[in-house]
């Protein structure tokens, strides 16, 4: 049996980022050598609805679903989805959040991407392993911006 | 595009890799979620792929690509199946020469569909072999394999997948060496191609002999498997709930089918005897259970409550303990709604503000029977708008009759409106009846795909343009007009009254480039698409 999954649910509404922030952590664990799987529901949840996207990973992964209550990291992009969404997150389990973001950072556009910052700090997954998954899952202009905001929330987190 | 091993893929990536892997000829389809991404894909990596006006000449062009000693892909949601029965029930019986692959992308938990069918009824139904991925890198195995089982048999192959294994990414760990595509060539064989009844009835004979070679390689092919664990509970599962149970119940002993119809009778058999209490893990209908069970070997199933939504690791806990107790409701979420731009919803606030009775269809503008606008007061499958609402005209006193319209999209049109419009002017109500097409130039609601009436392929290359409007006028509508719905509202709403008042047919076009299109819309036709 697969001990030391790490479970982390990114939640928010279409348009936020939700996909593209869990793209970015699963790709950063699978370079990290892990076994990675990574579910969600696309569809109706593009016209604004709420979108929530699971990443696991460890040695090895089986359902691609993180079990109801045993999130690790919940990663909240939509301040009005965290009550909502809470249940998901185990007891000890750590919420990341816009107010966790200084305020320039939870305001800007790469919100979602400061959020992984917040959470790279608490994940053992190696600092190289983030800045390839951001190059590789980010359009080449908008690069920087978002490596700045992943870098400030990650420092910030740690301070 | 290119996709390495390594990487990190969703279950759609991996059945377009394999079908380029495979020597497929030709991928056809028609969008929906979760299968849509499949076809776009098998383009990106350089495959030969189309969009079909709908899933029944989709199957129908596969066919033709088969007949030809080719290898074909055909990709629908579970919904499309049903448009596409009719090919699939005789081509079963026909045979094909290449290979002939059919994704059904069922939806358990009907978390972007009218329904959550389950579609493991239709290989039994239409007799056809069915294979069921859990993961990626099954997705890809099982493609490839299911082109060489659809190969060797002359058979038309099932390949059913489910929301979790289209839309989940896992990392794809290896990869076959590319297979050449055959060279496609015409033989003649009249008895097994045209299905009349006396070629049909010894076709349904050599159809059932197939399945029973079939049934027979399956106990044996090693692509089902058999992991020991204890003997006090075995487990047989197929498909994402194989994964869920696995970890729901990690001592217990495993069959995982991955070949589902034919069943591996005697691998059952054998396993189903090997332990104490022998029980089916599988999500929606209790298909498995049902088979195993007729066949005279006892197994234990999940209770009616487990039928209805997506399996997940919590809940094949549940089943696994026998606990049947009330289940947790479901997170509060936000549900979806029309864009605050969308060029809908104009003509929704005008439907409403009219009180009109709107049948409508299926696409984005459904969401238009949602608050606020709560502006569609039917909705069923592709293209039913028209046939019902012309029902409804039919029958209801003239004061209701009157208020009748039928609202479809583009795309839907497309692919089932036509012959309801047929309909429409064969038959018409004693009122007459108004059909709005929303117009909004793309299949929106599966993530903005082409159509024929876009004047676009697949891959947004330009293609003959499809005009809705001359197609309506052909058909003999008398009234057809055209009109930015969005912009001008008013002139819509008084049109909509002209409409409305007379006693003829009225076809009206509200036309405005999806928001979330326009852009790209524009890119394509300066003739730089992105």
């Amino acid at each position: 049996m697969p001990t030391e999954i790490t479970n982390v649910i990114v939640v928010g509404l279409g348009g936020q980022g939700v996909i593209k922030a869990s793209d970015i952590l699963a790709d950063a664990a699978c370079r990290a050598g892990h076994d990675v799987k990574k579910a969600e529901i696309h569809g109706m949840s593009q016209r604004g609805g709420s979108v929530l996207s699971d990443v696991r990973f460890g040695p090895l992964v089986l359902s691609p679903m993180v079990p109801f209550g045993e999130a690790d990291y919940l990663v909240v992009l939509a301040p009005g989805q965290i009550d909502n969404s809470r249940p998901l997150l185990r007891q000890g389990g750590v919420l990341i959040e816009p107010a966790c973001l200084s305020a320039n950072l939870a305001g800007g556009r790469a919100m979602n991407i400061a959020l992984l910052g917040s959470l790279g700090y608490h994940l053992e997954l190696p600092r190289e392993a983030w800045q390839a998954a951001l190059r590789a899952n980010l359009p080449e202009k908008w690069i920087a911006m978002n490596q700045t905001a992943f870098d400030a929330a990650w420092e910030a987190t740690g301070g | 595009m290119s996709i390495d091993v390594g990487s990190l893929i969703s279950g759609d990536e991996a059945v377009a890799l394999a079908a380029l892997d495979g020597g497929v000829a030709l991928g056809t389809g028609y969008p929906g979620t979760p299968s849509t991404e499949i076809l776009e894909t098998f383009n990106d990596l350089g495959g030969k792929a189309q969009w079909a006006p709908n899933e029944k000449v989709a199957l129908e062009v596969a066919v033709g690509v088969a007949f030809a000693e080719a290898r074909a892909l055909v990709t629908m949601k579970h919904v499309g199946l049903n448009v596409a029965a009719d090919v699939l029930f005789t081509i079963a019986y026909s045979g094909i020469d290449g290979a002939l692959v059919i994704v059904s992308a069922d939806d358990p938990g009907a978390s972007s569909s009218q329904n959550e069918q389950d579609n493991r009824r239709y290989a039994v139904a239409a007799a056809v072999p069915m294979f069921e991925p859990a993961d990626s890198q099954e997705a890809y195995d099982l493609t490839l394999a299911a082109l060489e089982l659809s190969h060797r048999w002359q058979i038309p192959v099932l390949l059913r997948m489910t929301t979790r294994v289209c839309h989940s990414k896992s990392i794809l760990k290896k990869r076959q060496p590319a297979r050449p595509a055959p060279t496609p060539s015409f033989r003649r064989d009249i008895p097994a191609r045209v299905m009349v009844p006396a070629h049909a009835r010894p076709a349904h004979r050599r159809l059932r002999h197939k399945l029973a070679e079939i049934a027979q390689w399956n106990d044996t092919c090693g692509l089902n498997a058999v992991i020991p664990g204890e003997k006090s509970l075995g487990i047989i599962a197929s498909g994402v709930a194989w994964l869920h149970a696995r970890e729901a119940a990690p001592a217990a002993s495993f069959l995982k089918i991955a070949i589902t119809y034919p069943l591996p009778m005697q691998l059952i058999r054998r396993f189903a005897a090997g332990v104490q209490h022998c029980l089916v893990i599988e999500e929606g209908d209790p298909y498995l259970a049902e088979a195993i069970s007729a066949a005279g070997i006892p197994v234990g199933s999940k209770s009616e409550n487990f039928r209805f939504g997506e399996l997940n690791v919590t809940r094949v806990r549940r089943i696994v303990a026998g606990d049947d107790s009330l289940e947790p409701p479901p997170l509060k979420s936000k549900p979806p709604e029309l864009c605050p731009a969308c060029p809908y919803r104009g003509p929704f606030a005008v439907l409403r503000k009219l009180d009109c009775i709107v049948s409508g269809d299926i696409g984005c503008y459904t969401l238009g029977a949602l608050p606020p606008l709560e502006a569609m007061d039917l909705q069923l499958c592709m293209g039913a708008s028209l046939g019902v609402g012309l029902g409804l005209r039919h029958v209801l006193p003239e004061e209701q009759a009157r208020r009748v319209v039928s609202v479809i999209g583009d795309s839907t049109f497309m692919h089932s409106g036509l012959t309801g419009l047929a309909e429409m002017v064969y038959n018409p109500p004693p009122t007459g009846h108004v059909l709005i097409i929303l117009d909004n130039g793309t299949t929106a609601m599966t993530g903005r795909q082409e159509h024929p009436a876009t004047g676009r392929r697949l891959d947004h290359s330009p293609a003959t343009r499809l005009r809705i409007e001359d197609i309506a006028r052909a058909l003999g509508v008398p009234h057809v007009d055209v009109i930015d719905a969005a912009g001008h509202t008013d002139e819509f709403e008084q049109l909509l009254r002209r409409r409305l008042a007379g006693n003829e047919l009225a076809v009206i076009i509200a036309r405005k480039p999806c928001i979330l299109a326009a852009g790209n819309i524009r890119s394509y036709e300066r003739g730089s698409a992105t």
